[in-house]
Formats: structure tokens, sequence, C-alpha cells
């Protein structure tokens, strides 16, 4: 059976939503690049899990909302879909950009939080450990820098059609809204990182060139209830580079923290 | 027709050979390459210019403002603005422009113009504008809200010169309890102001709303180009209302004059071409962060076929209009067709570009002003701008 494709309007903004499983409820919130398709990690996961992706607002399908101006919003926007559509208590699992918004929900409010992973995820600064600059690469210097294997970056498709482009460069854009400056973080998000009080899971490739590793165990010193999982020979995307190590472990922990 | 000579400052000691390194004169380009006791002999030789401009008989003349980088070392143009307004007397004295987009405070910027207006009593042109897409890597600003910055910098900028204060503003990006202007321009009821851009309609049916009638500058474009954004203001404007006049197009384009077209073309080329191929150069993302452009556009050029990258040359911009090079009877003529063709009241020339020393840049603007000029004057050429 294939997954459900919907579309749910939350504080008045259309938003596309895959859905797929049995199970408790998994939301997991995507990176920069959008959640244009079910991928194989989706597939696994809800083989135990009711798996939901929703897109970003100002992402792929769903509406750029007026009020939309920094991932604060959106870390209030996710904890307000929770409630409409009656999901929580839910594991939260996000990544990169989508680990950002996971960590400010965390912070704000608990409450329908089952756990939280964050996948390589934005948010924090660590002094003195530079991140690539996403903004100065072409796109085929970003395909490059997201995968450890070459061979795997070389294989990622390009935009089909004008269709998808403009999704890419939509997606580039609310980016960059986002994230441009502070770059890819909240200075105050650090100083509230305590207040994450359901098991977390902190996983990274060992060879991520736009978030250097070392920010796994930045984060993981500052959330009480967390541990980090460092993933051999990957990238910046885990969960697409090494698909079958990164739902071995998530489900572990995930099944492990219910 | 108005006479204006721009300048853009370039640090034309540059070792030409970076980019066997670095892939663009901005930005990343370390700042090693920046020698200061060449830079300050490059600062005063460029003033002098601009202050010989005076005392050549320009109408005007025109600084502006980039970050980091090697193609124009005016990263404050106020600075340079100040320097040249006790030492000129008769020019029109133009910062083309700020970019607003890039303030934490727009009132630091209508405090700047303001004082530069009182100083020089009204010889002053204001110039607003987004920057190019680089000025946003340089200064950390959001592109995705540049366009709303501008318009928010703008609203509060002409309110400061214009409103009685003390105001109180409230707008999304900045907010003010105070905002009392001291000193108010010495212009009433504001510095003239232009908007420079390198052609965009949604710019030009801004500037030409009834309720500005900005005076709107076209910049680096081919000839063809020039000619449908000049007639696209005049479209808009008679929607709105009302006839445009030449006061309100202008076209900033270099320019080199010498002895004869063959002298002109072999004196200008290697200068020229450093300036488009070495000073100009920058990757497509560092030129267009996303958000500078709308999507519509954006999707325009990622499916162009880039020209950017490839090497450019005197005989390609000259043919094009992008630059204008000959003898004083070639520059004449073509100036007039052009204006005859197309209606610009004000044409400011960049007379140094690239590496072009100081000999051939002061033989460029004492031909261009002896020979050009005057010529161009007596034919009546924009009486109506002129007149006014």
């Amino acid at each position: 059976m294939t997954h459900q494709e919907t579309w749910e309007t939350v504080k008045g903004c259309k938003t596309r939503i895959m859905r797929k499983g049995q199970g408790a409820p998994l939301l997991f919130l995507h990176g920069a690049s959008g959640a244009g398709r079910w991928l194989p990690f989706m597939e696994t996961l809800s083989q135990d899990f009711d798996v939901i992706v929703p897109e970003h607002p100002g992402f792929g399908g769903s509406d750029t909302p007026d009020w939309l101006d920094g991932i604060n919003d959106l870390a209030f926007f996710y904890l307000d879909l929770i409630e409409q559509l009656g999901l929580g208590p839910v594991h939260l699992v996000g990544t990169s950009l989508g680990g950002w918004i996971a960590a400010e929900m965390a912070v704000r409010n608990c409450s329908q939080l089952r756990s939280l992973t964050l996948v390589a995820a934005a948010g924090i600064h660590v002094p003195g450990v530079k991140r690539a600059d996403m903004f100065m690469m072409s796109p085929e210097e970003l395909v490059q820098n997201l995968f450890h294997d070459p061979a795997m970056a070389a294989a990622m498709p390009a935009p089909a059609n004008q269709d998808e482009l403009m999704v890419v460069l939509k997606n580039r854009l609310m980016t960059a809204k986002l994230g441009w400056s502070p770059r890819f973080h909240n200075p105050d998000l650090k100083k509230w990182l305590h207040r994450v009080q359901v098991p977390t899971l902190i996983l990274w490739g060992d060879d991520d060139k736009l978030m250097p590793p070392a920010y796994g165990p930045a984060y993981q010193a500052l959330i009480p209830n967390s541990r980090l999982e460092i993933i051999p020979a990957c990238g910046h995307l885990p969960h697409v580079e090494k698909a079958e190590e990164f739902t071995r472990t998530t489900v572990a922990f995930l099944q492990g923290a219910a | 027709m108005k006479f204006y000579m721009m300048h853009l400052m370039p640090y034309a000691d540059l070792d030409l050979d970076y980019d066997q390194t670095y892939n663009s004169a901005w930005i990343t380009l370390p700042n090693s390459y920046y020698d200061p006791k060449k830079g300050a002999k490059l600062y005063n030789r460029y003033l002098d210019e601009l202050e010989y401009a005076d005392v050549l008989g320009f109408d005007g003349i025109c600084v502006n403002e980039h970050h980091q980088n090697a193609y124009g070392l005016m990263p404050q143009p106020g600075v340079m603005a100040g320097a040249l307004a006790r030492r000129t007397k008769n020019v029109k004295i133009a910062i083309l422009g700020r970019a607003l987009p890039l303030l934490n405070n727009p009132v630091t910027v209508a405090e700047e113009f303001a004082m530069i207006d009182n100083i020089t009593e009204g010889r002053f042109i204001a110039g607003f504008v987004r920057g190019i897409g680089a000025e946003y890597h340089a200064w950390s600003s959001n592109p995705a809200t540049s366009h709303e910055r501008f318009h928010e910098a703008h609203d509060l900028i002409i309110r400061a010169w214009t409103e009685t204060g003390p105001f109180a503003f409230e707008g999304k990006h900045y907010q003010f309890e105070y905002v009392n202007l001291w000193p108010r321009p010495y212009t009433t009821p504001r510095p003239p102001i232009w908007i420079p851009s390198q052609g965009s309609s949604e710019t030009i049916d801004w500037a030409s709303h009834p309720d500005r009638r900005y005076t709107y500058l076209q910049t680096f474009t081919p000839v063809a180009m020039l000619a449908k954004y000049m007639q696209m203001y005049k479209d808009k404007a008679e929607q709105h209302g009302y006839q445009a006049t030449e006061d309100q197009l202008g076209w900033s384009v270099p320019i080199y004059v010498a002895e004869t077209d063959e002298i002109a073309m072999r004196e200008a080329r290697p200068h020229i071409e450093n300036f488009l191929n070495k000073f100009l150069r920058m990757p497509k993302e560092m030129l267009l962060p996303p958000g500078y452009l709308s999507l519509q556009s954006m999707m325009g050029v990622m499916q162009a076929k880039s020209s950017i990258g490839t090497k450019q040359t005197i005989e390609s911009v000259m043919e094009k209009g992008i630059f204008i090079c000959g003898s004083p009877a070639t520059v004449r003529e073509k100036l007039k067709d052009y204006h005859a063709q197309i209606g610009f009241g004000h044409l400011l020339s960049l007379m140094q570009f690239g590496t072009l020393p100081a000999d051939l840049t002061k033989k460029n603007m004492e031909l261009y002003a002896t020979e050009v000029m005057p010529w161009l004057r007596a034919q009546g050429v924009g009486v109506q701008a002129a007149a006014e």
C-alpha cells in the first residue's frame, strides 16, 4: 500500500502531508531541500510507526504564509499542528533545518512529545567550528557536499522540469529566510536546551561537510537525557546515505523510549 | 542633457593572477591582496580625478557603495562625498547609492545625506539601491527580506527628511521612539533621488509612481535593453497620467575617448577587459543569493545559458553598447544617436575602469570634456532637462 497524501490547513497555511503506517505517531521534519518524495527510510519506519511527513510552510507544495518570518514561527506552527490533528504525543524526528525546528519545539513544550531525534541538526553555533556555506555553492557543489560517497552524490537527479526547478528555488528562498543570519542557528537556543525533558537521540554522519560532526557532542552536552550516535562513512543526510543504519538505530531508540 | 563623471575607485593594483587561486574579486578574495600603501595613493588619485571633473565643467560627480571587494573601494561612500564636498565648487555630488536593505539603522543615511546636502548648499543627489547580491554575503544581511527592508528604510528616510520631528516610527524591521533629524536637508522638500538599477520592471513601476517620480538610472546594460527600460518608464508614467521628462531618465556607461578610434581601442583594451573579466568576476551564487530576484526572474536566470565565466572582449562590449570607445567624433555621434533614440537627461560616464592608469584617465576626461560635452551641449541635446 502506498502512502497517503493529504492537505491540512493549520494557522491559515495549506500544508502538504504524507502519511503511512501503524503504531505510535512519528512526526518527521525535513531539511532544507524539502519533502518531495516518500523515501525508503520513511517506508521502513512506517512498518513500526504512523509516519507523518509534513512539508514546512514556505517549502515545496505547502503555502508560504505571511506570518512566516523565522524559525520560531515554524516551532509554534508545528506545536499547533500536533494539537490540531490530535497527533500527540509524538516521536519527533528532525533533520538539519527540521532538526532545528524540532529542538525549538522541544524547549517550548515537551508535553506532546514522546521522544526527540535530532539528525545533523542546525540550531546552535559551536565557536571555532566552521560550517560550510551552502549559499556560496552551486547546485552541483551542494550535492557533492551533502554526501560522503561521491557516487551517491553523482546519482542524485537534477530537477527534471520547470516545476521541480521552481520547488528547488522556493525551498532555497525559505531556507535563506530562516537561516541566513544568524547562519543556521538561534543564539538563544542553547540557553534553554536543558528544558528538553524527553529521551533524545542525536545522530550525525562522521563526514558531514555542511554541519560538522563536532556539533553532535555540543548538542549532546546541552540536552540532559540525550545520547549521541555517530554514523561512519556518512555525510549530512544519514537517512538517505545510510538509510538502513539510520532506521535501525532510530527504531531501536524509539522502541526503548516508548 | 547633463554630464556626470562616475567613479568606482577599483583597487587597480590588484594582482591580476588572483583568479588562478580564487574564483572572485569579491567577498572571498583575502584582503592580503590589498596593500594599504598602494591603496592610499589610489584613493587620493581618484579623489583628484573627481575634483578635476569639477574644473573641466562636468555637471556632477558620482560615487557608490560596494563591500569587501577589489572592484570598488568605497564601502562607505559618504566618506568620499564628504571629502569632495569641500574641494569642489560647482558640481553636484551623487551617492548612487547607499544599499538600504543592508542598514541596521536607516536614520544614519538620512543624517549623512542631509549633512552633505547642507555642506554643499544643495549640490547633492541621493541614490537608493538594494546593492548587488554580493553585498548580502558581505554584510550577512538576509536577501530574502531585501525588498521589504528597502521599502521600509526608504519610507523612514523620506519621512525623516520631510516631516517635522520628533515622530515615532513603527515598522516591521525598524522601530524608533524618536525620529527628529538634525540637520534637516538643505534642499526643500528633500534632495533629488535617483534609483540606479540593472533593469527591473518592478523598480521602474515603483520609481515612476506620481508620488515619487524618481530618476531611474540604468547601469551596465546593452543599448537595446537601455532603450527598452527607458521606454518602459515613459509608458508607466503615461499609465500614471503624466509625461516623464528627460530628467527622470539616466544612463551610466563606461566611456573612453582618444585621438583616433584605433588609439582609443588600443589604449582601452587591456583595462576594460580587466574590468570585465577580473574585477567583475564572481560566481552566480555570489551575485544572486536567494530572494535577491523574484522566483520567476531567478528561474529565467537558472535556465539561461550562463554568460558568467565566459571571457568578454572589448569588441563584444562595444558592439552591445555596454562600452563606448573611440575618437571624439565617433563618441559624439554615438551619444547623439542614442540620445535621440532613447531620450535620457543624465549621462554618467565611467572614465576610469579596471586598471586604467592616471595618465590615460586624465586624457580621457580632458578629451571628453573639451571635444564631446560642449559639442553635445551646443547641439541642444536635452534642452528639456537643461531648462529645469
